[in-house]
Formats: C-alpha cells, sequence, structure tokens
C-alpha cells in the first residue's frame, strides 16, 4: 500500500489534486470527451454544436457547466485531467499559459512573468527574457 | 554477446517545442537559451553511433485512456506511427520498431516479476517524438529504431520512483543478455519541475531539478528515496515524469557515469527544461 503520508498528499498539496481513481471515476465522461479530440472532425463536431456534443458524452451537470463557462478549476474539480483538458483548450485556442492564468488568476502577462521570474531568480540567462513574452 | 550501451539520453518533451521547431523560432531570445543545449547531443550521438533507442515516456493521451491504463507498457510493434495529438503540432515521422529485441526485453521484465502490458500496436506522442526532433533534425528518417516503454505518470497510483529504477535495471540485465553487439543509447523524456493544473500552476523549483541533476550520473539513490506524491509536492505534478528520467538510469547500469553535456533553463512553456547526457565513465 501508498504509505499514510502519500496517501494524504494526494489531496494535502496546496492548489492542487492528484488525479487518483475517486477523481478519475468522476471525471471518466468528461476525460473520454476530452479524449475524442485526438480527431479534428470531432473538434470540428464540438465547435459546430457544443450543447449536443457534450450530452452525447453524457457529462455530468457540474462538468457541463464547468465546460460552459470555460472554468478550467471547476473542470478540476469535476475530475478533468489536465492531459486531456489541454485537447479541449486547444479547440479555444487557449496554451498552457492561459490555462495557467486562468487557473491562478493572473493575467497572461502577469503568468508569463511569474515564470519568467523564477528563471532570472535562478540565473537562467536573464538577459535574454527581454522578448520573453513573445512565447 | 550484449549489447552495446553508448550512453543516456535525457530531454524535456515540452509541446511547445515542437511548435517552435514548426515556426523555426530555436534562435529567438526566449528559445535560444533551450535549443543551445542541443548540438552537444547530436555532436554526440554522431560519435556514439546507436541503431536502437530504448525510450522512456509517458503518454498524453494519444494511445492510452482512462478505459485501460497500464502501469509499464513495452511496444513491441515493427513501426509506431505519431497522429494528431489535438493541440496543432505537427504529425511526426513514423519510428521502425525491433520486435525481436522488445521481445527479448519484455520476456527478461516479465521474468523479473514486472508484469508490462505488450503493445503490437502503439502510437507515439509528442513526449517520445520530440527529444528526436532535437537530436536528429532535418532527418527524412529516423537513424535508429525504437523499443517505446511508457510509464503512467497520469492516473494515480503511479508507480514509484525506487519501482521505475528497478524497472530500468530489468531492461539493463535485457541488453547485457542480448544476442548481438546492437548499439543501445537509453532515453528519459520528460520533466523537469512543471505543475500545468490547479490554482498551483506555473509551480517550479529549480533547487530540486539542480539536486537530480547533479546526482542522476553516480549517486541515483538519492533520487529513489522520494514516494510519487512527495515528488509531485517538491517538483509540481507533471514533475513526476523525472520517474522516465530515473527508469532510464537504471537502463544505463549500475557503472560510473560520465556527464558528456548539461543545459537547464526556466521558462519554456510552464516547465524547467532540461538536457542531459551520460555515457559510461
Amino acid at each position: 500500500m501508498t504509505n499514510p503520508e502519500s496517501m494524504a498528499l494526494r489531496r494535502g498539496i496546496a492548489g492542487t489534486l492528484l488525479f487518483d481513481g475517486e477523481l478519475a471515476s468522476r471525471g471518466f465522461e468528461l476525460n473520454a470527451m476530452c479524449f475524442s479530440f485526438n480527431d479534428q472532425a470531432n473538434r470540428a463536431a464540438f465547435l459546430a454544436d457544443e450543447e449536443g456534443y457534450c450530452r452525447r458524452y453524457n457529462l455530468t451537470a457540474e462538468q457541463r457547466d464547468a465546460v460552459a463557462r470555460r472554468d478550467v478549476l471547476g473542470m478540476i474539480e469535476a475530475g478533468g485531467n489536465v492531459y486531456y483538458l489541454a485537447k479541449l483548450a486547444g479547440i479555444f485556442g487557449l496554451n498552457v499559459q492561459d490555462l495557467g492564468a486562468l487557473q491562478t488568476g493572473m493575467s497572461v502577462a502577469e503568468f508569463k512573468q511569474y515564470l519568467l521570474d523564477q528563471g532570472t531568480a535562478a540565473g537562467c540567462a536573464p538577459e535574454r527574457h527581454s522578448e520573453g513574452l513573445a512565447a | 554477446m550484449s549489447a552495446q550501451i553508448i550512453g543516456g539520453y535525457f530531454s524535456s518533451h515540452v509541446p511547445g517545442i515542437g511548435g517552435a521547431i514548426a515556426r523555426g523560432d530555436q534562435s529567438q531570445p526566449y528559445w535560444k537559451p533551450f535549443f543551445d543545449g542541443y548540438p552537444p547531443v547530436r555532436q554526440w550521438l554522431a560519435q556514439a553511433r546507436p541503431d536502437v533507442a530504448i525510450v522512456f515516456y509517458n503518454d498524453h493521451g494519444l494511445n492510452f485512456f482512462l478505459d485501460a491504463m497500464p502501469t509499464f507498457a513495452v511496444g513491441a510493434a515493427a513501426d509506431y506511427p505519431n497522429e494528431d495529438e489535438g493541440w496543432g503540432l505537427p504529425v511526426y515521422k513514423t519510428f521502425q520498431g525491433d520486435p525481436a529485441l522488445s521481445w527479448h526485453i519484455i520476456e527478461e521484465l516479465v521474468g523479473s516479476g514486472f508484469d508490462v502490458t505488450m503493445c503490437q500496436k502503439m502510437k507515439v506522442d509528442h513526449a517520445l517524438s520530440i527529444p528526436f526532433e532535437l537530436a536528429y533534425p532535418d532527418v527524412a528518417a529516423w537513424p535508429v529504431k525504437i523499443v517505446p516503454i511508457a510509464i503512467n505518470t497520469v492516473q494515480y497510483p503511479l508507480p514509484s520512483p525506487q519501482r521505475c529504477y528497478d524497472l530500468g535495471r530489468a531492461v539493463h540485465r535485457a541488453l547485457q543478455s542480448w544476442q548481438d553487439d546492437t548499439r543501445v543509447v537509453v532515453i528519459g523524456s520528460g520533466g523537469l519541475s512543471h505543475q500545468l493544473d490547479g490554482s498551483r500552476a506555473g509551480f517550479i523549483n529549480a533547487d530540486y531539478d539542480r539536486f537530480c541533476l547533479d546526482h542522476l550520473a553516480n549517486e541515483p539513490e538519492a533520487l529513489l528515496r522520494h514516494s510519487t506524491e512527495e515528488v509531485a509536492a517538491i517538483a509540481g505534478t507533471q514533475g513526476v515524469e523525472i520517474v522516465n528520467w530515473i527508469a532510464a538510469r537504471g537502463a544505463l547500469g549500475q557503472g560510473p557515469q560520465a556527464e558528456v553535456t548539461r543545459n537547464y533553463h526556466i521558462p519554456i512553456s510552464n516547465t524547467a527544461a532540461a538536457t542531459l547526457v551520460l555515457a559510461p565513465a
């Protein structure tokens, strides 16, 4: 068995939910829908009829609401896993910095600066970061 | 007879790297400190001339879904295609497999108590392809065959760092009993510290990354004392991808390793990116 200290970390890391059986069960339908977005035809079908597409995958009311509101933390709370949610985000033209901003309440520029500042603090060639916000 | 293990190549696999390559952004100020880490890798590979790469990586929802999630999956296919992953990356070149070597490794693994999933059909995602795009830019066809070994980093319980190291050591034993002197490079893909999800998104831990880079070569046991949950706490939810590096280090065997090249840069996308080559000392 996983030791008790590690089990406690599943829900014990601030701002973090480790994706275990409880969350995987809760999120299966949402993640299944996101997995379908590997296929371009499915991405187009979602954009053409979001409500109908979500119904086809039997999203729970909580999941459907989080998707409708583009609420990433809500999707995670509803069992979404970021590896699959990233495929949904891609449909909306959002990358992982956009997702980071949405989840932390920062602007995208602030979130990118937060990452750059960590590089500067670690001594990673800060003079080369002048155009960093472009990426 | 035994395979010749020429060394280990370790690399981040952030999808954004694929985007930068597609746009030709390697010399842009944001990307240059990262891409500057790769000419020494290419020089080393050109001299070391591997025939086969054993690649430890994690699938991001291209081949495996939560309906059936293997903890350890070993490819035994003649070829491994990439496909659309849903976020706009180019589709990467198909890899050739080495089924005979794959089955030999599978025999050793199961014989050693690693009851792996065996895959005769297996799509490989950016986590496998991007280290090759970085190491072999502009080739028409990949110059090495692969044996892909996917480790679950998605759905807990995840295998522990110790277990992944032991998996790698079993792969090493398989290479030692291989029928010819095939030249093998071991690859660990992923990391280092990063977190994409939750209100802690953007979390990076440069101290832990440096600890890993400093100890992987000749004191890998130092990386095995944490549980996977503890690694997530220390290195971020996706920082657990370090287990791919740990497994690859195990596959190099217990002899001393020399550092051929190392690069470390924050940030690439949301990630502390690292590049490392180790060769038997």
